[in-house]
């Protein structure tokens, strides 16, 4: 899918605002499933930040314990509602509220990175500016006018974007369009934009583990399903050139 | 006698079970030049079954129900032991049967498999082919993603298009004004119980054909002109060890491949999972580009290929429906003398050429947004695609043909 899709698909998600011109492009998240100190920085942040409004209705506490986390530890650093361990990541907000808050309730985000992918999470997480048109103050150059506020806003501070305006003749009248150029910081967050950069990536890092957290077994598994096959391959070779023998 | 003797005694007094082994497997002569196109009849078979068997795994944790279907998918997927490999093995035995199906009907295409006396062999297996397609349509649903619900909604409103009864079938099949979990249920009542009870009739239907007549062969000539004393086919082996043993070896090939994608590449770069299928069906938010998976996507170009007319898309559903349709005739649009590519001359093989290229074009562009470029290639490739067909009593005639050998060709 590619980023105009998506972009139309995520503004089909806003009744009655019309789509601005963006020229953001997707930044490469640093996805690497076999750190586990990166997954489990990101999963931290996640129950500390996402959590509190978007579920991951199919993904149990318990299964966090594939990122070498005990039960114990899952428990007390990572379960901060009434849920217990063997329970899946749900939201205490109900979904009616939501949409009355936000305008759209908070997508789930068990399998988000396989709908959006990494690097257009990545890149959205870091793209909020701040806009006092918006009811919550702020915007999001990847998808502009986003009902969801920047939650992350102490960490990575206040951003403001600068756009080129130009004068564009649409159906033969001049209408004016603007387009992203860049972010300034206008006031530092308690994160430099490394720290930030970095523990966005362990977000998404996370958020990409948790899409499909049987994908190391299954890689695993390949490995021996493959060497099995091949073997199998060689000794039905045989079998049929065997048999073979006597067609003439 | 033995004890296993004695047994195989008293249920072949009562049942064929030797007649029908000799019958089918170690006394059915086939003839003994197969090449590599001969591997996908029986990869079929396989494919079938493996779909059967995970289809059964999977309707275990499966809940057809417009409020728990995603979740009880992404349910398998994690907490169903080994059920991400059920899942994945179906999704993409889904894919891997149409592989399969292509490449078997192509061999046929190739070869003449479809002229007289196999006819019949030929339209059951188109029949298989569209109960395929339905049966894939219909499972597609069931995940109730974004692109299993607006594909369901785009190809079943294509039925509304039908003049003066299209809107009342739209709604018969549907059950509902809009894709709901009325048409849920019915898909997979559909999916796991009606179409496979006559796939697996057809496909024995299709064996029995082809038992009766006898396998045609890369040469296209009929094995049984030239018998030995016995009656035998000269040219033939017993289709069981000799088959069976050089099936298993496709088969292996086959799963070595199959195995690469279900374990290392699931997703086949958004072809074989789509990206948006990952996002719950929301009858609110229609995505930005709804198609349907690679294997109907030719015809799919063909459907956009059409413009309305009369303010109808009827048309265009009408030429879609043709291309299938065209299939049916193709035994007796046929005129040569010769069966097989091999005794054919330029003229044929120039043909099958630009039907190869225009099927796999057309799978392309069904696969791309619309734009005036894709379109016009749209047309130009629809118009080859038929083309294929139409002129084909033509160019089978004239075309110049080699003589065909008196016995089938077999390199050692």
């Amino acid at each position: 899918m590619n980023l105009l899709k998506k972009l139309l698909f995520l503004a089909a998600l806003l009744p009655g605002l019309a789509l601005a011109e963006t020229a953001i492009t997707l930044d490469h998240a640093p996805i690497d499933l076999n750190n586990q100190a990166s997954l489990q920085r990101g999963a931290k942040d996640f129950v500390n930040y996402c959590l509190s409004c978007h579920s991951a209705q199919y993904m149990r506490y318990s299964r966090l314990e594939a990122l070498g986390l005990s039960e114990k530890q899952i428990q007390h650093n990572l379960l901060f509602t009434r849920n217990k361990v063997g329970d899946t990541m749900t939201v205490a907000m109900r979904q009616d509220d939501a949409k009355k808050w936000f305008g759209v309730a908070p997508p789930d985000l068990s399998v988000i990175t396989r709908a959006l992918g990494p690097n257009f999470v990545y890149t959205y997480l870091r793209s909020f500016y701040r806009d006092p048109a918006r009811p919550t103050g702020w915007n999001n150059a990847l998808f502009p006018n986003v009902a969801m506020p920047n939650v992350l806003a102490n960490l990575q501070g206040d951003q403001v974007a600068v756009f080129k305006t130009h004068v564009d003749m649409v159906d033969g009248k001049p209408q004016k369009e603007k387009t992203f150029e860049h972010f300034e910081l206008v006031q530092n967050g308690s994160m430099t934009p490394a720290q930030y950069n970095a523990m966005v990536g362990d977000l998404v890092n996370y958020l990409t583990w948790m899409a499909e957290p049987s994908k190391e077994q299954r890689l695993h598994t390949g490995v021996y399903v493959m060497i099995f096959l091949f073997a199998f391959f060689i000794l039905a070779y045989y079998l049929k050139k065997e048999y073979w023998k006597d067609v003439h | 006698m033995s004890a296993g003797q004695k047994l195989l005694n008293w249920i072949d007094d009562r049942f064929p079970l030797t007649a029908s082994w000799k019958a089918h497997l170690s006394e059915y002569y086939a003839p003994k030049n197969f090449n590599f196109w001969y591997f996908f009849g029986s990869l079929a078979l396989l494919v079938l079954v493996l779909q059967i068997v995970t289809g059964i795994f999977l309707v275990m944790n499966y809940q057809p129900n417009a409020k728990l279907a995603f979740g009880s998918v992404e349910y398998i997927m994690r907490d169903v032991d080994w059920g991400w490999l059920i899942r994945y093995l179906h999704a993409i035995g889904a894919s891997a049967f149409f592989v399969v199906v292509y490449l078997h009907m192509f061999r046929g295409l190739i070869y003449g498999s479809y002229r007289k006396p196999r006819e019949l062999i030929w339209i059951f297996g188109v029949v298989i082919y569209v109960a395929l397609m339905a049966e894939a349509f219909m499972g597609y649903l069931l995940p109730w993603g974004q692109m299993s619900f607006w594909g369901a909604q785009v190809i079943i409103n294509l039925f509304n298009s039908i003049p003066v009864i299209g809107p009342d079938i739209g709604l018969w099949i549907r059950g509902d004004y809009v894709v709901s979990g009325a048409t849920l249920n019915r898909f997979f009542s559909f999916h796991v119980i009606a179409v496979p009870i006559v796939l697996l009739a057809l496909v024995v239907a299709h064996i029995i054909a082809l038992h009766e007549v006898g396998s045609n062969n890369p040469d296209g000539i009929e094995i049984k002109k030239h018998k030995d004393a016995n009656g035998i086919p000269l040219d033939g082996i017993p289709f069981h060890p000799y088959y069976t043993v050089k099936d298993i070896v496709g088969v292996a090939v086959f799963l070595i491949i199959f195995s690469a994608f279900v374990f290392f590449w699931p997703s086949g770069g958004g072809i074989l999972l789509e990206p948006d299928n990952f996002l719950p069906a929301n009858p609110l938010v229609t995505p930005p580009e709804i198609r349907p998976l690679w294997y109907f996507t030719p015809f799919y170009a063909i459907l956009r290929a059409i413009p309305p007319m009369f303010d109808s898309q009827f048309p265009g559903v009408l030429v879609m429906g043709l291309a299938i349709v065209a299939l049916f005739f193709l035994p007796w649009l046929d005129r040569s003398p010769v069966k097989s590519i091999r005794h054919r001359g330029g003229l044929y093989k120039f043909f099958v050429a630009i039907f190869v290229i225009s099927f796999i074009a057309l799978g392309y562009l069904g696969m791309q947004p619309v734009t005036p470029v894709h379109t016009l290639f749209g047309r130009i490739f629809s118009v080859l695609y038929f083309l294929f067909f139409v002129l084909m009593p033509w160019y089978t005639r004239v075309d110049k043909t080699k003589p065909e050998p008196e016995r089938v060709t077999f390199k050692h």
